[in-house]
C-alpha cells in the first residue's frame, strides 16, 4: 500500500470513527440541549440543537421540586458499595472458578449466567420477603445487598476471564521462589488482575447507578430514594413527562457516571499494559 | 503469622461489610409511632407540581388538626405502579392509603389486598359521588377505591384555523356528530395542513372509551355473567371514522398514528394540525409550551346516538386491607376529598373532580384554558367498558393493539378487524372464566 492510498484508508477510518462516535453521542447531546430550552422552546416544531433563549429553568425547576442532591447521595452510596462488596466478593471467587476447573466449577459457572437471565419481576416477591425477615427493606442496606447479589453473576464471569488470562507459570514461578499461596495471589496475582478488577468495579457501580425497579419497590420514604426513582416524578400517567426538568435531572445523574468512567478509563488501560507478558 | 494476618483481614472484612450494612439500616415500619401515635403511609402519585404542593399541604392541614393521627406523605410513580404495589402487598408491606387509577384496581380487589370500603365510607363522600363513579371501583359487590379526578378526552384546537375556516364551533350542548367531525377535518385540511391528528401509540382504551358515544360497547354480559366481546353497528363508527380520515380523505395525519399525546404537541403550535384529540390534563403542557399569541381552545370529542358519553377510569384511594387502622385512613381520604379540597386536587392536576359538590365549583367553570368545556362533558362520563373484565390487559396488548394499529394504518379492512378483536379476543377471556 503507497503512502497516498495508506492516508485515505486512515482518514476514511476515523471519519468512521467519528460517525460513531457522533451517533454515541447524540442521545447525550439532545439531554444537554432539552436541559436548557424553555417550555416554548420543547413545543417547536423545527426544533434547533442550540437553545435559542437558553435558561437554568429547568434545573431550578427540577431542584425546587424534587429532593435530586439527596437522591444523588443514596445513589452514590449504593453504588460505591456495591461495586465495592461486588468486586471484594468476586474476585476470590473467580480465582477459584479459573485455576481450579472441574466439572463443578463449570456448572457452578453456568448457573451465574444463565441467573441473569431471570426477569426482575420474577424474583423480586421472594426476595422482597427475604429482606422484610431481615428488616432491610426501605434500607440502602438491603438495596445494596440486591445490587450486589445481581451484580455477582456477570462480575464473576468478567473476572474468571481476567484471571484465565494471567498465565499460571507466573504463579508457579512465584512459589518456586519461596511465596506461599497468599503472598503469591497479593503480589503476583492481583496487580496483573487490576484492569479486570477495575472494569468491574466500574460495570457495578453503572449497574447500581442506573438500577431502577429494585429501588422502587425497596425503598419506601422520599429520603431514601435514589436518582432514578425521583427522575419518575417528573412522568405523569399514559407517560406525560415534564420534559424540561426531566431533561435536566437526567442530565444531572448522568455527570457522575462520566466523571467515575472519566477517572477510571486511564487506570483499566494503565492496569492492561501493566499484566502484558513478555517472553 | 502468613495464615494469621489473613484470617483477621478477612474478619475486618466481614466486620465492616456487617457494620455498614447495620449502619445502613432502617427500622421495620410500625403502625404507631413510640407515643402511640396512630402513623398512616399515604402513597400518591401526583406528579405535576402545583398537584404535589396540593397533596402535601393538605397532608399538612391534617396532621396540624389530628395530633393523634398522622400521615406521613410517600411520592409514588405512575411508573410500574402495579408491580410496585403487588410487591408491597405480597410483602406485607403495602401504604395504608393508596392512590392508583380504578383500572389497575381489579386485580388488587379480587386478590383481597384491599379493603372492602362500603362498612368504612361516610354518607357525605357516599352520596356526593355518583353512581356511575362508584361502578368503576366496584368489584363483587365491595367497594375497593373512591374514585375522585376524572379525565375526559377533548378535542383541543388552534383557534385560528377553526376561525378562518369558517367551520361551525361545537359546544357541549352542540357538539359534532362523527359524521360532520369528518367532514369539518376535511374542510380544515390544507396546503400542508391536516384536520386532525390521531396520537393512537396505544389506540385501544381510546377506541374503546370514544366508542361508547355511537353506542359501541365491545364487551357485553351475558345471562351467566361471563364477559363476551361482540363487535356490533356502534362498535364501528369512531374507528371507521379514524380510519377513513387517515386512509380515504386524508384530513389526519398518517404520521400521528404512532404518536403519543405529547409527540403531537410541536405540529398542533406549528400550524401542521388543526385539532388534536388529548385527555383533559393535556391543557396544562399546552398552556406551558404554546408560543406566544398561540390561540388554542377546547372542544367536545364528537357525539354520537348516545351523545357526548364516553368511557373513563378515574384516579382512586384505596385502603390495603392488612393497614391495621382502616378506620382512621378512611377519616384521612375524607378529608381529602371534602369539595373545597377535591378542586384543590382537580386543578393541580388539571383534571375533572367526580364529586358533584366540588364539580360545581366556581373556579371549575371559567372559560379560561376550557375549563367550562370540560366541566359540561362530567355528566356524560361512564366507566370505561372493559375495567372490569378479567383478561381485558392480555387482551388489548396480544389482540386489540396490533389489530386496532393495522387497521388505523390501512393494513387490513374492518372485517379481519372484527375477527380477529372478537374470534382471538373471546378465546383469550374465556380462559379467565372457566
Amino acid at each position: 500500500m503507497n503512502t497516498r492510498t495508506g492516508k485515505a484508508a486512515r482518514t476514511g477510518q476515523y471519519a468512521a470513527l467519528l460517525c460513531y462516535l457522533l451517533f454515541l453521542a447524540l442521545p447525550f447531546l439532545w439531554l444537554v440541549s432539552t436541559a436548557f430550552k424553555p417550555a416554548r422552546e420543547l413545543g417547536s416544531l423545527h426544533p434547533s440543537w442550540i437553545p435559542e433563549n437558553p435558561t437554568l429553568d429547568n434545573f431550578r425547576q427540577a431542584f425546587e421540586e424534587q429532593p435530586l442532591l439527596g437522591a444523588a447521595g443514596n445513589s452514590l452510596t449504593a453504588a460505591l458499595c456495591a461495586a465495592l462488596i461486588t468486586v471484594v466478593i468476586a474476585t476470590p471467587m473467580a480465582y477459584v472458578t479459573a485455576r481450579h476447573r472441574g466439572r463443578l466449577s463449570r456448572a457452578a459457572t453456568g448457573w451465574v449466567v444463565v441467573s441473569q437471565a431471570f426477569p426482575f419481576v420474577l424474583i423480586i416477591i421472594p426476595l422482597f420477603l427475604v429482606l422484610k425477615k431481615l428488616h432491610l427493606i426501605n434500607s440502602l442496606a438491603g438495596l445494596i445487598l440486591v445490587y450486589v447479589v445481581w451484580s455477582l453473576p456477570f462480575a464473576l464471569w468478567m473476572l474468571t476471564g481476567y484471571v484465565r488470562a494471567v498465565p499460571p507459570e507466573l504463579e508457579e514461578a512465584a512459589a518456586v521462589d519461596g511465596a506461599g499461596k497468599a503472598r503469591t495471589l497479593v503480589s503476583v496475582t492481583a496487580p496483573l488482575l487490576a484492569p479486570g478488577i477495575v472494569a468491574t468495579a466500574l460495570f457495578a457501580f453503572i449497574t447500581a447507578w442506573n438500577e431502577f425497579f429494585f429501588a422502587l419497590v425497596l425503598l419506601k420514604t422520599p429520603e431514601k430514594q435514589t436518582l432514578p426513582v425521583v427522575l419518575t416524578h417528573f412522568l405523569g400517567a399514559e407517560g406525560v413527562a415534564d420534559l424540561g426538568p426531566l431533561a435536566a435531572a437526567a442530565f444531572l445523574a448522568t455527570l457522575p457516571s462520566l466523571v467515575v468512567f472519566a477517572l477510571i478509563q486511564r487506570r483499566i488501560t494503565g492496569g492492561l499494559a501493566a499484566g502484558a507478558v513478555k517472553d | 503469622m502468613r495464615r494469621s494476618r489473613l484470617g483477621a483481614a478477612v474478619t475486618a472484612t466481614v466486620a465492616a461489610l456487617a457494620l455498614l450494612l447495620a449502619g445502613c439500616s432502617g427500622g421495620p415500619d410500625g403502625g404507631r409511632g413510640p407515643d402511640g401515635t396512630i402513623r398512616l403511609r399515604f402513597q400518591s402519585l401526583a406528579w405535576q407540581k402545583e398537584s404535589v404542593d396540593a397533596n402535601k399541604a393538605l397532608v399538612e392541614e391534617w396532621n396540624a388538626t389530628h395530633p393523634d393521627v398522622q400521615v406521613d406523605y410517600v411520592q409514588g410513580s405512575w411508573d410500574n405502579v402495579h408491580d410496585q404495589l403487588l410487591t408491597s402487598f405480597e410483602g406485607g408491606e403495602a401504604p395504608d392509603i393508596i392512590h392508583d387509577a380504578s383500572d389497575d384496581l381489579a386485580d388488587f380487589a379480587y386478590g383481597g389486598y384491599l379493603a372492602d370500603l362500603r362498612p368504612l365510607l361516610p354518607g357525605r363522600l357516599t352520596e356526593d359521588i355518583p353512581e356511575r363513579s362508584w361502578s368503576t371501583t366496584t368489584f363483587d359487590g365491595g367497594v375497593y377505591g373512591v374514585p375522585f379526578l376524572q379525565e375526559p378526552r377533548v378535542l383541543i384546537a388552534a383557534t385560528g384555523i377553526l376561525r378562518e375556516s369558517g367551520v361551525r364551533i361545537p359546544t357541549p350542548q352542540r357538539p359534532w356528530s362523527w359524521e360532520e367531525f369528518r367532514q369539518v377535518t376535511r374542510e380544515l385540511t390544507g396546503e400542508g395542513r391536516y384536520g386532525v391528528a390521531w396520537p393512537l401509540k396505544d389506540p385501544v382504551s381510546v377506541t374503546l372509551n370514544l366508542g361508547l358515544s355511537a353506542g359501541g360497547r365491545l364487551f357485553h354480559r351475558d345471562a351467566d355473567g361471563k364477559a363476551v366481546i361482540r363487535f356490533e353497528k356502534g362498535d364501528r363508527v369512531m374507528p371507521a371514522t379514524v380510519h377513513d380520515q387517515v386512509g380515504t380523505d386524508r384530513s389526519a395525519a398518517r404520521t400521528a398514528l404512532g404518536m403519543s399525546g405529547s409527540d403531537t404537541l410541536p405540529g398542533f403550535f406549528g400550524g401542521r394540525y388543526a385539532m388534536v384529540p388529548l385527555g383533559f390534563s393535556y391543557r396544562q403542557q399546552v398552556a406551558e409550551q404554546a408560543p406566544e399569541g398561540f390561540e388554542w381552545s377546547v372542544l367536545p370529542a364528537p357525539a354520537g346516538s348516545d351523545g357526548l358519553a364516553q368511557g373513563v377510569s378515574p384516579q382512586t384511594l384505596s385502603v390495603a386491607e392488612e393497614s391495621p387502622h382502616k378506620k382512621e385512613a378512611v377519616r384521612f381520604i375524607d378529608f381529602l376529598l371534602r369539595p373545597e379540597n377535591m378542586v384543590r386536587l382537580a386543578k393541580g392536576d388539571w383534571m375533572l373532580p367526580t364529586g358533584t359538590k366540588a364539580l360545581a365549583d366556581p373556579a371549575l367553570h371559567t372559560a379560561e384554558n376550557g375549563w367550562a368545556t370540560g366541566t359540561a362533558l362530567a355528566a356524560a362520563l361512564r366507566p370505561a367498558p372493559a375495567q372490569t373484565v378479567r383478561g381485558y390487559p392480555e387482551w388489548k396488548d396480544k389482540v386489540a393493539t396490533p389489530a386496532l394499529q393495522e387497521y388505523y394504518s390501512g393494513a387490513i379492512g374492518i372485517g379481519e378487524l372484527e375477527e380477529r378483536l372478537v374470534e382471538d379476543g373471546n378465546r383469550v377471556l374465556a380462559r379467565y372464566q372457566r
